[in-house]
């Protein structure tokens, strides 16, 4: 780089000055706020460590109680790997469902679009706090409504077997946010690909899976992804809905983790935990990219590349 | 329906074309109603009994419009609860991060997009890279640097992380600011405009869009944001909006009426913001979630 640095010319060289000067935030961000920490979280990761005394050097014994000897972490690791296997696919499915819908030529479709996306927007405490008194199961609203047809609603959030479900019924109220993406993808596919399918005779169903699902995976591909990451990180909603409970059945990794780090102030664990995270996260994505050049269509190429 | 339109190029159709346009049109409406419908129950439950009395709360069946509406709620509320000071509070964090946010991005995707310098394609793939390694990595060490500088309980910890700018936000402007023409910038600098008048008085004022999305967003996360707030402050005067409801709940537990009214009151921002913002933002939003 410093051979490239004199070589350039003055008028260059000028450019680029201008050009670190502007990045300047970023990169000193990047390296004091991002690098710096991840560097200090793997050490941290191998102390011991509760904030006030000096962190003490104990190497993966953090890594080894975790995965052989602590119930709580292995309960955590139970609920939020059944909570993504669960939540991601219904999300994936229900905002592509709804997305085909949006895409329907019919006139107001921005009204609906604007009321599904809604949601999306709203998070936080206030909302966690309104889906604890929609999903009550003496006064709440769903119960109500099922009652009306007959059906004695369950107690939700207040009951283990269906506390982890109640979380994923209430995450697709946001299903909004995938399906504008799943939308924006669809109004990419060139309209002569249907007009040509239709005059070989191609059903409605035929041309959905033909044409519209192959346009659309590398959509699918990077929400994903996204989703993915997204569900493994849940926190805020639980932690006021549920904190954990009943009986720890939406005891989810983030709260575990939050526990430990500011309120026990074990740092040194709870780094440990983050790194397991991570782990975990970037593992799945890799077999997620790996898998995806034979489910994933490249316009490009014009076939699925092997 | 779908079955005739399925089969319309074996047989010929039952139904003229004219009708089977009007019911499939029909139809997607009736979808699309109930389903609208479903997503906005839980809004208007909440707006139902944030107008109820305390006793009203419990009747059985529930009533979806109360009479009378019992409007004093949203003042007994600020009664109860300090909502103006967290409210205030709120909107100290989102001028901050707005002010952060605005000075970093442009600058930073400026430099990406227009700007030649050795190791620029590297750092920007590391800035993309950066966006996938989760929060909780960093969250930790974060934590003990600003703890180290005293700097806990204060709002700086909330504030300062803007003016390092958002990947996602500068990836936004970068990806903007190159499908602007190149002429423009060569043609200001022909005029002899610097590199910092090209971005402040040409390239800038073009860039209302991701702007726009730079600004809601960034007010949405800050206002939403639990988290943060919850970590680094500790004194009661000093929270925002979200730490407050999240007090709240835990003291009047039973009192839902009054909990639902505060709770409107946090989310009606949001709303306000949305209705005025909303067409600018979902196409924006969802080009980028395209190419990733």
């Amino acid at each position: 780089m410093l051979n490239t640095w004199r070589q350039m010319r003055p008028r260059a060289r000028r450019e680029a000055l201008e050009g670190y000067l502007g990045i300047s935030p970023w990169l000193i961000g990047f390296l004091l706020f991002t690098l710096g920490p991840i560097l200090a979280s793997l050490y941290f990761s191998m102390t011991q460590w509760n904030i006030v005394e000096t962190p003490k050097w104990i190497g993966f014994a953090n890594y080894i109680k975790l995965l052989t000897d602590d119930p709580l972490f292995t309960k955590a690791l139970q609920v939020t790997l059944t909570y993504v296997a669960l939540a991601v696919p219904l999300r994936l499915v229900v905002g592509l469902g709804l997305s085909l819908l949006l895409n329907l030529k019919v006139r107001g479709m921005d009204v609906y679009r604007t009321i599904f996306y809604l949601p999306a927007v709203l998070s936080g405490v206030a909302v966690a706090l309104m889906w604890i008194w929609i999903m009550h199961p003496d006064m709440g609203v769903v119960n109500n409504l099922l009652s009306l047809v007959g059906i004695q609603g369950p107690r939700w959030f207040w009951d283990p077997s269906t506390a982890l479900i109640s979380v994923v019924i209430m995450q697709l109220w946001y299903v909004g946010g995938s399906a504008v993406i799943y939308l924006a993808g669809l109004q990419n596919i060139p309209p002569h690909l249907y007009e040509a399918a239709e005059m070989d005779g191609a059903n409605r169903w035929a041309r959905f899976w033909s044409i519209t699902l192959p346009l659309l995976t590398p959509t699918l591909f990077l929400q994903l992804v996204t989703n993915l990451i997204d569900a493994f990180q849940v926190f805020t909603s639980v932690y006021i809905i549920t904190g954990g409970g009943p009986l720890r059945a939406t005891w989810m990794y983030m709260l575990y983790l939050y526990e430990q780090a500011f309120q026990e102030f074990n740092m040194g664990y709870a780094s440990a935990m983050a790194w397991i995270l991570t782990i975990i996260i970037v593992v799945l994505s890799i077999i997620v990219f790996r898998t995806s050049d034979r489910w994933v269509y490249y316009e490009d190429t014009g076939e699925k590349a092997q | 329906m779908t079955t005739a339109a399925h089969e319309a190029p074996i047989r010929t159709p039952l139904l003229s074309r004219r009708w089977r346009l009007f019911l499939g049109h029909s139809l997607a409406y009736l979808v699309m109603s109930a389903l609208a419908f479903v997503f906005m129950v839980p809004l208007f439950w909440m707006l139902s009994t944030s107008l109820k009395s305390r006793w009203e709360v419990f009747a059985w069946p529930p009533q979806w419009i109360p009479v009378p509406a019992h409007w004093e709620n949203f003042r007994l509320i600020f009664e109860r609860v300090p909502l103006w000071r967290y409210a205030g509070n709120t909107v100290i964090l989102v001028i901050g991060n707005l002010i952060g946010q605005l000075f970093a991005v442009p600058l930073v995707a400026y430099a990406f997009a227009r700007l030649r310098f050795p190791g620029r394609n590297t750092l920007f793939f590391l800035m993309i890279a950066t966006m996938m390694i989760p929060y909780q990595v960093t969250m930790i060490p974060l934590f003990t640097i600003f703890q180290r500088l005293g700097l806990v309980n204060t709002y700086v910890p909330l504030i300062l992380p803007a003016f390092f700018g958002g990947p996602f936000f500068i990836f936004l402007m970068h990806q903007y600011i190159k499908t602007l023409p190149r002429d423009l910038d060569d043609a200001a600098r022909i005029d002899g405009a610097g590199t910092w008048a090209i971005l402040y008085q040409i390239i800038l004022p073009l860039c209302r869009p991701p702007m726009t999305i730079v600004v809601v967003y960034t007010f949405w996360f800050t206002w939403n944001d639990f988290l943060h707030p919850l970590i680094y402050l500790n004194d009661i005067s000093k929270f925002t909006i979200q730490l407050g409801l999240a007090m709240f709940r835990g003291r009047f537990d039973v009192e839902w009426n009054l909990l639902m009214a505060a709770t409107l009151l946090a989310v009606l921002p949001l709303l306000i913001v949305y209705f005025f913002a909303q067409r600018h933002l979902i196409g924006g939003i969802a080009s980028v979630g395209l190419k990733g």
